[in-house]
């Protein structure tokens, strides 16, 4: 049902970024979609990796506040209104959305959703329609 | 002008036996009516009549803030409640403040010590003075307010904060002087010239302390406004600002030495030092009655003279500070140990988290950033939760010192740790 995120606390000074990606290449990982929330004293890099325990670890290693966290991935279509019909079921069900960013990677298109209730969004948008990538999709 | 001729102009002879006299008072009350005293007087066999004048000062033991604190709060009076008028407090080492009390006569005597300083700066009964110092449990605007009120002068008790306000009424009312910190004097004078009403001002003096500052500052000052700056010193201990100030010759603060007896010592072997040689200063308040101290460690750095002053007075002058003993800072006027803040930090449950004190000045004005990594106890993938976090920080700091402080989340390990402990303050601000 959830997959796992990375997350990393990147503070904005030069050079941070690269040395999360120098870390996740010497451990072979792929990253398969991330965003970064930025503030003015620093950033929230969230990643979606083959293989997030082992880049956690690495990164941890390396001296950085890294951690996983569980978030669902929507699979959708690329078509006109499959992010509404997402939205809408989240929202009948009273859930709020804390951040989401799209996925397209290989075959794979999906919005990654951390919602408040993670559980209840899991199920709410199952039971709407739609399906969700597991772990070992996203391990693939 | 000399406020009180009598007093500030005494022979060497004359003051030496007045503040024997007054010593052996001072001896004979603490040790009848403070408890502590007495019993630390009785640890070393002293008794008051073994305390003839002030060459018997070194037998006596020293006073520091820890013995404020172990008698928290009233401890150290040696009067009944009912004759403390004033309470005033400053921030202690370990969260709990430093409480003094003053008796009506405390307060007479502090306003005495305040008309003599404003007196020095040239300042007198027709000159309209704004207190531009923060009122309240801190000494300096009371403090300044009553010396100035003693004085006969017009008194404008502004506190801080609003500038532009400040400076509106200083034109307004024709201010000619003002009592404040010199990093604010300074900030006030940027103001005026970017209001751009420099000869709308009528300023001829200002009185300056609460924090250190340089000559560089001082003429940066007097540049500025085209009026004389003067360094007042004291705290709260002792009384509260006062206790020395410079007069229009600027060769050093005149102590008030009939009130507070000063000596340096040295500050490894609490030894007494000659004239001229810096040490710690540390100060007997001769006549103080709400919490008289003995031998007070005051922990500023600086070296004394008896010799006497061109302006006439023979009081004994105290050189600019050099610095302190202790790794307190003095932030916009207010005390804060590092400790303090080490253990606000500790209220955010389990271990202190490593953290970095960056102290600079910014438009004249003293900035505080405090800088915490981001621990995986703290960590969080929500930026909402990590700006609660931060705001959580900022709030158990000002609680702690009564100061806004500007939290940075940083990187863990991110703070250079040197010999396995950690630095914890950078005070970037140029006093030389």
């Amino acid at each position: 049902m959830f997959i796992k995120q990375l997350s990393v606390f990147i503070e904005n000074r030069q050079g941070r970024l690269e040395e999360v990606t120098e870390a996740l290449v010497q451990e072979n990982v792929n990253i398969l979609s991330l965003s970064m929330a930025d503030t003015t004293e620093y950033g929230m890099l969230r990643m979606i990796v083959s293989n997030p325990e082992t880049a956690k670890d690495a990164l941890r290693d390396k001296g950085f506040s890294a951690m996983l966290t569980d978030v669902i991935a929507v699979k959708l279509q690329d078509k006109v209104g499959e992010l509404h019909k997402m939205t809408h079921i989240l929202c009948s069900q009273g859930l709020n959305i804390e951040y989401m960013y799209a996925l397209a990677s290989a075959n794979r298109v999906a919005m990654i959703v951390k919602a408040s209730d993670g559980e209840a969004a899991a199920k709410a948008t199952m039971d709407g329609g739609l399906e969700l990538y597991s772990y070992e999709d996203m391990c693939e | 002008m000399i406020w009180n001729e009598t007093k500030e102009c005494m022979s060497r002879d004359e003051m030496t036996n007045l503040q024997s006299a007054r010593l052996r008072k001072l001896v004979d009350r603490v040790y009848h009516s403070v408890e502590y005293y007495r019993k630390k007087m009785q640890a070393l066999g002293l008794e008051p009549g073994d305390i003839k004048g002030i060459e018997d000062l070194d037998k006596l033991p020293f006073t520091t803030k820890d013995d404020l604190r172990d008698t928290y709060p009233f401890g150290l009076f040696a009067v009944p409640n009912s004759q403390i008028t004033r309470i005033h407090a400053s921030s202690g080492t370990t969260g709990k403040a430093t409480v003094v009390g003053y008796t009506r006569r405390d307060i007479e005597t502090w306003s005495e010590c305040v008309a003599r300083c404003i007196t020095m700066a040239g300042l007198g009964q027709n000159d309209i003075i704004q207190i531009a110092y923060g009122y309240g449990l801190f000494t300096g605007g009371l403090g300044a307010h009553y010396g100035a009120e003693k004085l006969g002068a017009t008194v404008v008790p502004m506190s801080t904060g609003n500038t532009k306000k400040l400076i509106n009424m200083m034109i307004d009312f024709g201010v000619t002087g003002i009592m404040c910190t010199p990093s604010y004097l300074l900030h006030i004078a940027e103001t005026i010239n970017e209001m751009g009403v420099r000869d709308k001002i009528k300023l001829k003096a200002s009185i300056n302390g609460a924090e250190p500052w340089t000559e560089k500052m001082r003429s940066q000052i007097e540049n500025m406004l085209g009026i004389h700056a003067h360094d007042i010193y004291g705290l709260s201990e002792i009384m509260g600002p006062g206790v020395a100030t410079d007069c229009q010759f600027h060769t050093g603060l005149h102590i008030h030495e009939d009130h507070f007896l000063p000596e340096i010592v040295d500050q490894k072997t609490l030894k007494p030092l000659r004239d001229g040689m810096t040490g710690e200063l540390v100060i007997s308040t001769l006549t103080k009655e709400g919490i008289p101290l003995i031998r007070y460690r005051t922990k500023d750095l600086t070296s004394i003279t008896h010799k006497p002053c061109q302006c006439g007075r023979t009081t004994a002058r105290i050189a600019r500070f050099t610095g302190r003993t202790d790794d307190m800072l003095i932030i916009r006027g207010v005390n804060v140990f590092p400790s303090q803040i080490e253990s606000a930090l500790l209220e955010m449950g389990g271990t202190t988290p490593h953290y970095l004190l960056i102290v600079d000045r910014v438009n004249n004005l003293d900035t505080l950033e405090v800088r915490v990594e981001v621990e995986e106890r703290f960590f969080s993938d929500e930026i909402r939760e990590l700006e609660n976090l931060t705001n959580k920080i900022t709030e158990v700091i000002k609680q702690a010192i009564g100061l806004a402080v500007k939290v940075k989340l940083v990187e863990p390990k991110s703070i250079e740790r040197s010999m396995g402990k950690s630095q914890h303050v950078i005070d970037n601000r140029k006093y030389n």
